[in-house]
């Protein structure tokens, strides 16, 4: 658990970054700092392995007040990721990822093997391990980086915009795998973003700071959506945040029955037909004709994107996505069940909205 | 040429001087340039104070910086040390840019992340600070223990050994005796700059790794 007691960071020109900051990060949870440039995120997360050192009031990391330890053996216990990694050039991955279990005097064998462990965790296989940072992706970096903060095994981690650097469909990758690490591990992470798409994902609570160093809101993301503080909050959640909030639902969306024909199969219907593999995965929409047809791959339509059945959001957006607007509702591993339409999903929400399951 | 067949001993007498006088000024100079580079580095007043004084340094011709040293310092008219303080300045002037510069470029972030996970300032210099700035060090070694080979042979218009003093003895009397010292003074400098250039690549296996 980590604890802001009255935090305040005043620099010497006189800038208040951070001001009387209260805030409690609960163990084994992911706190997202977000907010524009110059709202004190940074500072607050720095603050914390006293990168920077605050002016006034108490930061306590496990109950222990982080002023009164000496900062190199403070940090030693705490996992940093960093943006664009900040991975040491000179040396291999491997030995990137075993640089803090060297510092804190393990040998170098069981630093290694350890290191070879967590490059697994993160999903780089052994090849990587001789490989200079050089070598590798942006994501992979970060990938490296995030072994790295790992490889002591922390009990806090502290991530200071570390996917920002990196292209959306890569961002949306390594969001995805951090939640599914902290589902193993169970770490207490701080995480700063100026996204807030990105701060709504991954939070299990959002800290929304402003200009000046305040706190505007801490609130588990639902709540941020649809029951902003103040217009600063508002404002800052998005123009779209009604559609955003359906992330956070899960409602029944009754699931249609579907024309499927594989590829190369003849087909006789008069409306929308999902073309799909033979394991039954999507391949495209066939627009509706009279008559039978063949069908091959060049009649196609691209479909939209896939509803898994995980939120609202995605049920509506597969179905506003769909050139048939029918939302193709695939199972885990990928094959057709059905589809879902536009008007099912705003029923579902009017349903759940009824049953009093949407803060309003 | 032949001279060097035929006075063998002589011959290996005479390397043997000439690397010590080239060769310990370019590892004093070393030793004294990474913490002056990595002060430079560090402040904007010490920058401006040392890089032009070690420019004003180097433009002091050697002949005369050698024959004031016992002057200066009290030793010996034939001390080796007349010799060795000159050549270690100017590898100093040659090497303090560059060491700055490098330390100064190595990135923040690495900086950061080095400080972040509990590296004290020190070790974070000694091992990773400076190892980004070897491949600088290294083409500044270089040149330095070049122009320090070539340089040494001045030390034999005061009497100091090395292939200068071929030079001067062949200039009175044999011909062949200066083509000895000319041509082993390229060879030596040749070799000693191949052997730094493997050692670079030895020592930093990821800058081509990058490319």
């Amino acid at each position: 658990m980590i604890e802001f007691r009255a935090v305040t960071k005043r620099f010497e020109d006189g800038t208040i970054a951070v001001d009387e900051l209260d805030l409690v990060v609960e163990a084994g949870t992911i706190t997202v700092f977000v907010g524009p440039s110059g709202c004190g995120k940074t500072t607050s997360l720095r603050m914390v392995n006293r990168m920077i050192d605050s002016t006034s009031g108490t930061i306590l990391v496990d109950g222990k007040d982080v002023m009164s330890v000496d900062p190199p053996t403070l940090r030693l216990g705490i996992g940093y990721v960093i943006q664009q990694a900040g991975l040491f050039p000179h040396r291999t991955v491997l030995d990137n990822v075993a640089t803090v279990p060297l510092l804190s005097g393990w040998d170098r064998k069981r630093a290694r093997t350890r290191a070879a462990e967590l490059l697994e965790t993160v999903g780089l296989d052994s090849g990587f391990a001789k490989r200079y940072p050089a070598q590798l992706s942006g994501g992979q970096q970060q990938r490296v980086g995030v072994a790295r903060a790992l490889a002591a095994d922390p009990p806090v981690l502290l991530m200071d915009e570390p996917f920002s650097a990196v292209d959306p469909i890569v961002r949306e990758g390594l969001q995805d795998e951090l939640l599914r690490l902290q589902g193993e591990l169970g770490k207490t992470i701080v995480f700063v973003t100026h996204d807030i798409d990105e701060a709504l994902k991954l939070g299990d609570r959002v800290a929304v700071f402003r200009e000046g160093g305040h706190l505007a809101q801490y609130a588990k993301p639902a709540e941020l959506l649809s029951a902003p503080a103040n217009d600063f909050v508002a404002s800052f959640a998005g123009r779209d945040r009604g559609y955003r909030t359906l992330t956070f639902l899960r409602a029944d969306v009754p699931v249609r029955e579907v024309t499927t024909a594989t590829l190369g199969s003849t087909v006789t219907s008069n409306g929308w037909v999902l073309a799909v593999d033979e394991n039954r995965r999507p391949v495209g929409w066939l627009s509706p004709v009279d008559g039978a047809t063949e069908v091959t791959a060049d009649k196609l339509i691209s479909g939209g994107s896939l509803y898994d059945g995980s939120s609202l959001r995605a049920a509506l957006d597969a179905a506003l996505s769909s050139p048939s607007a029918l939302g193709v509702t695939v199972d885990p591993d990928g094959a057709v069940v059905g589809v879902v339409q536009a008007d099912d999903v705003l029923k579902a929400l009017a349903t759940a909205r009824a049953a009093g399951e949407v803060p309003s | 040429m032949t001279w060097i067949f035929e006075n063998w001993d002589k011959f290996l007498e005479l390397t043997a001087v000439h690397l010590r006088l080239a060769v310990v000024p370019v590892l004093i100079g070393l030793v004294i340039s990474i913490p002056l580079g990595w002060v430079a580095s560090r402040s904007r007043v010490a920058s401006a104070v040392l890089l032009p004084l070690s420019n004003i340094l180097y433009t002091i011709p050697s002949l005369a910086m050698i024959v004031i040293m016992p002057a200066l310092i009290g030793s010996k008219i034939l001390d080796e040390i007349n010799v060795v303080i000159p050549l270690a300045i100017y590898t100093v002037a040659l090497l303090i840019r560059g060491i700055s510069d490098a330390l100064r470029a190595v990135p923040g972030h690495v900086v950061a992340a080095a400080t972040a996970m509990g590296f004290r300032p020190l070790r974070r210099f000694i091992t990773v600070e400076f190892p980004l700035a070897v491949p600088v060090t290294i083409a500044g070694l270089r040149v330095a223990m070049v122009s320090n080979i070539s340089m040494v042979s001045i030390g034999a218009l005061v009497g100091l050994g090395g292939y200068g003093q071929l030079f001067i003895e062949g200039y009175q009397s044999n011909q062949d005796k200066v083509w000895a010292g000319l041509i082993a003074t390229i060879v030596l400098a040749l070799i000693a700059d191949t052997l730094l250039q493997v050692a670079g690549r030895v020592l930093t296996p990821w800058v081509r790794a990058g490319r």
